[in-house]
């Protein structure tokens, strides 16, 4: 049989780390209860982020810069957290990964171990020789009431995999799966937040029968022996119950991998994912790895890393991005990031952001993809592509090829920081970014730190939500410049 | 090549409704305003007007779209209003068109009016809105002043000056036209301002603070325009009579391909050159006596001295230290207050500039008059410095 497992993988932890303790001391007065809770920070993604966005960085990282990404042959996209009931969320990251439309594109949702189910998903489509290529993205932006105990619990992070049957890192040795309708917590239609059931019977109840059984079907079915198992993965945000399961498994609870909770919090349905990365980006060759997900049943995936794990590295490893949060101690500024209290956006808010589908469609290529046009005559490179080229000596007609921008390298010519306009992060920045090999664009910058911004610095580019219309319920996205 | 429109056209009368926060006078009101003194100052009858252009820039917070709301307020008996629309820029093509419509024969007395109704937005500045359908999916949802700003980045970063220097260099040119402004009373802000004052003032679009941004005001002007002939045969003297005009706009160079810097107006520097040749001027620092030029921001004043080759590239700053546009200057600017004092209902503004070129050379500026100007020059500029239209008028004794 064809070996089939990972052949990369790569976490997007955004940077911003909320101090738990301004949540904590902010609500001590109504929930002293958790106080105790106030220890360490959680991630916090940017107001301009969600799944699909989260996913789409996390994606461009494990596909790197180059522009043929024609080898992807199936994308599973996992998320509690879609921004779209009823829009393909993994076909508008497909467009902001200009992967081709062939590319067969899946929704994994409903339950916090999508992201592994997405995973066995991609290992069966590999398995089956449907795939040679299988991309796997879990994200999630968790909202929650203020004064929970999940406002603490909750992180934001997106996980891309890429599941292959070449080039493999980590071999898939066994894959197990357990469903059971068992409501710790559950999320109705048009709810934002979760309703939780007693802490104490989802772990008695949950956690400690579901996931034992999970295990032992896996390690009896496929005749592993639980102390061959040098790392066991498994998000949960009581604290020793996966050093309980390994012990009731005969797993050595040494080999309990840290959630990174104290730093980034629990992060959905990425979280599995994202320990998984953290794991695979510090083994050595033949480690054998279990990695288990929680919700509504749960996921078991065995893997064995390969001598391939050597030369595995990561531009931005997790341990990197654990250590570069910047601390964020505005608990206010994380509120009004995910609409959490009803502040004064003024009358330069109440712009109407309907969005003309037909001209989102007609411009697919350029406003989810970022593609522009490069003249075949005088190779001028624009953005938007046009009938006529923009070139000022040479307007040749329908000379233009798509040319893609998001990777290229870009620079700021020139901008403001603007306190007039409506910006949920005043102020808003935004100017024209100049692509080195050509093409310019005005366009909005976010994750701008205090004087982070002058004419000539360079700049990246990242998919971002660009407007929210809040009376339809519809994301708008486009791309945004971020200095670097 | 065309023989141009120098010397063809001559203005017969014009107005301008005091400019302001006008919260008791309505669009219709303030076009009768203008109208009225344009009519008394051109010394006709509403009967005589064969075709008229009617410039307003946004229609759902004033007037609404189309002619009629001008044909309507103003009981005009039943001519053409042709209602024009360019951006900041668009009083000036409302000019342009009475001002092609005479010298064509079509018509052997037309009229000009601009008005902008902006003060029920209900909010300071100008009003947020929606530019097309893919625009606003890919452009910044940002404010004119955050538009205009960044030509202060990219002057800067292209002629090495300091952001203190761009800051202390802008805050004079909003000094300068607060101090002219304080002497007309039409303008919406007579109070004068120190360098000070305006260089703390709280920031809008970094670097513009509020004292660089021009004053956002209702307000209405017009022009009566005819021939030479007619408008001595109606007895006027000292005729003031129109050497160019001219329209240049963006075609996306700017904003879509990497030869334009961000630090000046691509269009400014066309029609200038343009407006130079067709009214016949060679050396514009020494030639030109005064100008009305479109400072909604007072960053782009600065840039638009070097557009206009008053200024060499480069040397704007100084010049503007140097007092080289005050009232007092070589080429006094903004002898009215400009747009940062008189104010800027839209539609309104490139009429305007005229009208105070138009009085300043019949000797008729009350105390802002200067001595002997004999060529005006008006710069109207609409959209943003990376996409804009811009025209350049000049007027002067026949």
């Amino acid at each position: 049989m064809t070996n089939v497992g990972i052949s990369s993988l790569v976490g997007y932890i955004p940077k911003l780390r909320l101090l738990r303790k301004s949540v904590t001391e902010a609500n001590a007065w109504l929930a002293p209860n958790l106080l105790g809770k106030g220890k360490g920070t959680k991630s916090i993604s940017n107001w301009d982020e969600d799944s699909v966005t989260m996913s789409v960085e996390a994606a461009r990282r494990l596909l790197g810069p180059e522009d043929d990404r024609s080898y992807v042959d199936n994308l599973f996209l996992a998320s509690t957290t879609m921004p779209f009931a009823d829009r393909l969320n993994s076909g508008i990251v497909r467009a902001a990964l200009t992967l081709e439309e062939s590319t067969q594109c899946t929704d994994i949702s409903s339950t916090l171990k999508c992201g592994t189910t997405a995973l066995i998903n991609a290992i069966s489509s590999v398995q089956s020789g449907k795939s040679n290529y299988s991309l796997v993205l879990a994200s999630d932006k968790r909202k929650s009431r203020v004064a929970s105990a999940q406002e603490l619990d909750f992180g934001d992070a997106s996980t891309a995999i890429s599941v292959s049957n070449k080039d493999i890192i980590a071999k898939v040795l066994a894959t197990a799966s357990i469903s059971v309708d068992f409501v710790d917590h559950f999320r109705g239609p048009n709810e934002e937040f979760d309703y939780n059931w007693e802490e104490r019977w989802i772990r008695d109840e949950g956690y400690l029968k579901i996931i034992p059984k999970l295990i032992n079907n896996l390690l009896e079915e496929n005749k592993i022996n639980p102390s061959e198992i040098s790392k066991f993965i498994l998000p949960c945000v009581f604290p020793r119950v996966p050093q309980t399961i390994s012990k009731i498994c005969g797993i050595d609870p040494e080999n309990v991998v840290d959630n990174m909770a104290l730093n980034i919090g629990d992060t959905g349905s990425s979280h599995p994912l994202l320990m998984l990365t953290h794991v695979l980006e510090n083994s050595n060759p033949n480690e054998k790895i279990l990695v288990c997900s929680f919700g509504g049943g749960g996921d078991a995936i065995l893997l064995e890393t390969t001598n391939l794990i050597k030369k595995f590295k990561n531009e931005e490893s997790i341990s990197t991005m654990l250590d570069n949060g910047i601390e964020e101690t505005n608990y206010m500024k994380y509120l009004t990031f995910n609409d959490l209290v009803k502040w004064e956006k003024g009358m330069r808010g109440e712009i109407d952001r309907k969005t003309a589908l037909t001209t989102l469609y007609r411009h697919n290529d350029a406003i989810i993809g970022l593609v522009g046009g490069k003249c075949s005559k005088t190779g001028t490179i624009q953005f938007p592509a046009s009938r006529i080229s923009v070139s000022p000596n040479s307007p040749d007609i329908d000379t233009q090829e798509p040319y893609k921008l998001a990777e290229k390298k870009a620079n700021i010519l020139s901008w403001s920081a603007d306190y007039l306009s409506f910006s949920i992060n005043p102020p808003n920045y935004y100017g024209i970014v100049s692509f080195e090999e050509g093409g310019r664009i005005m366009m909005d910058f976010t994750d701008v730190g205090e004087g982070e911004i002058e004419s000539g610095k360079d700049v990246k580019m990242v998919f971002r939500i660009k407007a929210i219309d809040e009376a339809r319920g519809f994301t708008r996205y486009f791309w945004k410049a971020v200095p670097i | 090549m065309a023989s141009g429109i120098k010397d063809k056209v001559a203005i017969l009368g014009m107005g301008c409704s005091k400019f302001g926060e006008r919260w008791d006078t309505s669009p219709d009101d303030l076009m009768v305003e203008a109208y009225i003194e344009a009519l008394d100052d051109a010394g006709i009858e509403p009967n005589q007007l064969d075709a008229a252009w009617f410039s307003h820039h946004i229609d759902d917070i004033g007037a609404g779209k189309g002619g009629t709301p001008m044909s309507v307020a103003l009981r005009l008996p039943n001519i053409s209003v042709t209602r024009v629309e360019n951006y900041c820029a668009s009083g000036s093509e409302a000019f342009r068109g009475a001002v092609y419509a005479v010298a064509a024969g079509a018509a052997d007395i037309a009229i000009a009016l601009g008005m902008e109704k902006l003060k029920d937005t209900g909010y300071g500045g100008l009003p947020a809105t929606n530019y097309g359908t893919f625009g606003p999916q890919i452009g910044p949802s940002g404010s004119a002043p955050g538009n205009f700003a960044q030509l202060a980045s990219a002057y800067r970063a292209k002629h090495g000056v300091s952001a203190e220097d761009m800051k202390r260099a802008i805050a004079h040119v909003s000094v300068k036209s607060h101090a002219n402004g304080a002497k007309n009373p039409k303008a919406h802000l007579q109070k004068e301002v120190t360098e000070e004052q305006v260089m703390n003032a709280p920031m809008i679009a970094e670097p513009l603070g509020l004292f660089d941004c021009c004053g956002v005001s209702d307000g209405a002007a017009a022009a009566i325009v005819t021939t030479p002939e007619i408008a001595k045969s109606l007895g006027k003297e000292n005729l003031i009579s129109v050497k160019a005009l001219q329209l240049s706009v963006s075609n996306g160079l700017e904003s879509h391909h990497n030869t334009w810097d961000g630090s000046y107006f691509h269009t400014v520097r066309i029609a200038a050159k343009k407006a130079y040749a067709e009214a016949g001027i060679t050396k514009p620092r020494e030639e030109v006596s005064m100008m009305e030029v479109h400072d909604c921001f007072s960053v782009t004043e600065l840039v638009t001295m070097e557009d206009l080759f008053i200024s060499e590239e480069g040397q704007a700053v100084k010049d503007v230290m140097d007092g080289f546009y005050d009232a007092d200057g070589q080429v006094p600017c903004q002898i009215d207050g400009g747009l940062k004092c008189f104010g800027h209902p839209i539609g309104a503004s490139g009429l305007r500039m005229l009208y105070e070129m138009y009085l300043q050379l019949q000797g008729r500026a009350d105390k802002r008059q200067l001595d002997n100007p004999t060529i005006g020059l008006t710069h109207n500029l609409g959209g943003q410095p990376a996409n804009n239209v811009c025209s350049v008028a000049i007027i002067g004794s026949l």
